[in-house]
């Protein structure tokens, strides 16, 4: 292979890219080796296996993943209110809103979230760590090295340009040659191996180390969002690792699976795609209702109305969720029968969403509301949501979907349910467990700009898109016709304002770092669950002592009756997992057999591959059992932190 | 590391070495006999059933008390037989309309031959 057919050329932005590229990694190198850090960044990064700095990494990476989605958004964004000035072609615009999608749902959303639950689910249940903490590092380096691959993608080799469905034919060996789909499926699967790992420890965890008297039934209402979500990822995801495995080997192995000439079924991929896609787009939200539980019983100063219908509503929510997929491909001609079927369970999931929104609403009721900005956040999240909910509905009326089905009106609602869901909640939790993680609040006043430019620009951007979508405007187009100019334009300045909100919102991470006041007490909002409990900075052990948690809001108890979880006479040692290097060596090199096997060199390929397994032999015999924290040094670390 | 030559796994050597076993008794089976057709489907089947009980028996924690005596296991099971039936069913009912794939016995379904009138060959 040629060296011009290795990078991508030809295109003026493609070179910006790999000018900004190679300028910021040798920014990176050239201050780590000049602030001498990189055994630092080993030490305390890279080799960790410490939930809460897995979680920041995790979230980390989110951040810089929302950053590269949203630029993918506000370039499609210049070429629909433009489309006379050639910004992108239109095999450019196609490569672009395929990674925008996919990087938005597969490795900004579900990482955030994960993040999220990273650092609180062991704070919230008095666990010190995962069940499985290799295994959790494990995790987050096959999503990094996942989304690194699949972000690599558009300098060498060529994006994919099938849609973030990536729906066959079109994307076949036949139809889509060369390396671009095959990031995609690759880089998909190396990722889905963390996800699913996580699904499993973060069940484990929950379900094996709860503090003594903590009941299901008692878990704060996002470590059970977290529960049920992880249920969800264990049985939707192997799906999604099956499909992608069938594509892999038909484009790159010459089966016929899914393709036309070689009596495969297309539309089987679509099919697969789905049963595993509608299961995802809960995994996304419900995490989301969780936070927004939280933040709101802590706002309202007010027990969460309804939490066994609320925890039963999510419940549901999971068990439908593999009932619906259907609905994502009404249009397939599959007769009135199939879609009918699939109509009515898809109108069915509403019914438990629907309890949800009104039990935050009688949550609400009558309390006394803190204006906080994670508050601001689900607040607008209620309303927001409810018209992206409505709109899923009047979709899901099998009929009426064939003329809604890829029009923006669909775009509109999929916005609606996910940026208002999923990434208001992501800002929300962000923001409200932000002391617990830095030990500093984020500033409130630069926070409510960013909030109100995000969400005036969120609204701007998307109602518009209803009515365009229903003038008949498809989606996946990059050209479009007069009629549909004004809204577009309208849209277009929303996303800008979309944008201007976040940079405010990372300018503030920044600014409240320099000034913010240093949070002395662990608890930042007077809060009521157990995450509140341990000092902050959270010392690498969480709990010095595990609390007896056998109240609902645990953490209310624990102050009424005036107990913390530092209590002197029952210190024991902790027994806490070793730092390693194993997991970022071991998904290195998958990454990199990945990488051989999307350019199909099949030995490379194969010789990583070797190389993995024979990091999983070295695991196997890897009898580090962790170590001990004496007592001394705990009762030194607890005081320190308490100001005893 | 004496602590752990104490406990030598001779029940995950057995499994580990019985398992491969039948992986190859399954691929000689499949590759390299000449049984009747029938008779490598039916016998690989009954390897595969073996082979599924070893893994869970020796290998996945079934019969520890740790697991509630296999309850977490069942009931994880249970979920996944259900998801495998919600798969499979739903893809036959979903993806029923109008495809042939048999070529072998002679289009017993009247859908079929209306198919193959259609399509003309
Ligand atoms: C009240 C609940 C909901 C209902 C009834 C519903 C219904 C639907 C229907 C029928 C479609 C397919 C429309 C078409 O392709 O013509 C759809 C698409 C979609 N929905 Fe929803 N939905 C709901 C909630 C959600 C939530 C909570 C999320 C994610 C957080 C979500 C994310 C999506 C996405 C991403 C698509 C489009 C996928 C694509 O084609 O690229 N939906 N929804
Ligand atoms: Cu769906």
């Amino acid at each position: 292979m040629k060296l011009d057919e290795f990078f991508v050329t030809g295109e003026p932005l493609v070179y910006g890219g790999m000018v900004s590229i190679v300028l910021v990694t040798s920014a990176v190198i050239f201050l780590l080796t000049y602030f001498k850090r990189w055994g630092w960044l080993w030490r305390e990064w890279l080799t960790t296996v410490d939930h809460k700095k897995i979680g920041i990494m995790y979230i980390l990476s989110a951040l810089a993943m929302l950053f590269r989605g949203g630029m993918d958004a506000l370039m499609m964004r210049i070429q629909l209110a433009f489309p006379n000035m050639n910004f992108l072609n239109a095999q450019h615009y196609d490569e672009i809103f395929t990674t925008h999608g996919t990087i938005m749902i597969i490795f900004m959303a579900m990482p955030f979230l994960i993040g999220l639950m990273n650092i609180i689910v062991p704070l919230q249940i008095g666990a010190r760590d995962f069940a499985f903490p290799y295994v959790n590092a494990l995790s987050f380096w096959s999503f990094f090295f996942g989304a690194m691959l699949f972000n690599i993608s558009f300098v060498i080799g060529g994006s994919p340009d099938a849609g973030w469905t990536s729906y066959t034919p079109l994307s076949g060996a036949a139809m889509s040659p060369g390396p671009g789909q095959n990031f995609y499926l690759m880089g998909l699967q190396l990722s889905g191996i963390g996800t699913l790992a996580t699904g499993i420890n973060l069940m484990v965890t929950i379900l094996k180390m709860r503090a003594p008297g903590m009941k299901l039934f008692k878990m704060p209402i996002f470590t059970w969002s977290t529960l049920v979500t992880c249920f969800i990822i264990i049985f939707a995801f192997p799906i999604l690792t099956v499909a992608l495995a069938l594509l892999t080997i038909d484009r790159i192995f010459g089966a016929q699976f899914f393709t036309v000439t070689g009596e495969g079924m297309p539309m089987m991929w679509a099919n697969l795609f789905w049963m595993w896609g509608h299961p995802e787009v809960y995994i996304v939200i419900l995490p989301a209702f969780g936070i927004f539980s939280e933040v709101i019983a802590t706002f309202a100063r007010k027990r969460l109305f309804g939490y066994h219908a609320m925890v039963w509503s999510m419940i549901l929510i999971a068990g439908l969720s593999f009932l619906v997929w259907v609905h994502h491909f009404f249009t397939m001609g599959a007769g009135a029968f199939v879609n009918s079927v699939f109509s009515v369970s898809t109108m069915l999931i509403a019914v438990p969403t629907g309890v949800k929104i009104f039990n935050w609403l009688a949550t609400l009721y009558k309390s006394k509301i803190e204006f906080t900005t994670p508050m601001m956040w689900s607040l607008a999240f209620i309303p927001s949501f409810v018209l992206g909910g409505v709109t899923g509905v009047m979709l899901g009326m099998a009929a009426a979907d064939y003329q809604f089905h890829n029009s923006y009106f669909l775009i509109a609602h999929f916005h609606y349910v996910l940026i208002a869901g999923t990434v208001f909640a992501c800002f929300a939790g962000l923001e409200y467990w932000y002391p617990k993680m830095f030990g500093h609040k984020l500033n409130e006043r630069i926070g409510k700009l960013a909030f109100w430019f995000f969400v005036i620009g969120f609204h701007v951007t998307f109602f518009p898109q209803y009515f365009v979508g229903l003038d008949g405007m498809p989606r996946r187009v990059f050209y479009i016709i007069p009629e549909w100019m004004p809204l577009n334009v309208i849209s277009t300045v929303g996303a800008f304002g979309m944008g201007v909100g976040f940079a405010i919102f990372v300018f503030n991470i920044y600014y409240s770092y320099r000034n913010s006041k240093r949070e002395k007490t662990g608890d930042s909002w007077d809060g009521r669950t157990l995450e509140w409990a341990t000092p902050t900075p959270v010392p690498f052990y969480n709990f010095a002592t595990v609390p007896h948690a056998d109240k609902y809001d645990a953490f209310l108890d624990m102050k009424e009756k005036g107990e913390t979880t530092f209590e002197e006479e029952k210190l024991e040692p902790i027994h806490m997992p070793s730092n390693t290097g194993q997991p970022i060596i071991m998904m290195a090199i998958a990454a990199f057999a990945s990488f051989a096997l999307i350019f199909e060199w099949i030995t490379l390929a194969v010789i990583g591959l070797v190389g993995v397994l024979i990091m999983m032999g070295i695991r196997s015999f890897d009898y580090d059992e962790g170590y001990h924290v004496e007592v001394d040094e705990i009762k030194r670390i607890e005081r320190d932190a308490r100001g005893l | 590391m004496a602590e752990h030559s104490k406990r030598f796994p001779i029940n995950h050597i057995i499994g580990f070495v019985l398992s491969i076993v039948l992986t190859l008794l399954a691929a000689w089976a499949a590759l390299g006999s000449d049984l009747p057709v029938k008779w490598i489907i039916a016998g690989i089947m009954t390897l595969a059933v073996i082979q599924a009980g070893i893994q869970l028996f020796m290998f996945m924690h079934m019969t520890e008390r740790e697991s509630g005596g296999g309850h977490v296991p069942w009931n994880m099971m249970f979920h996944g037989f259900v998801l495998a039936a919600i798969i499979v069913a739903g893809s036959l009912f979903t993806m029923s309309f109008g495809f042939t794939h048999d070529h072998d016995d002679g289009g017993s379904h009247q859908q079929e031959e209306q198919q193959e009138e259609h399509s003309g060959h």
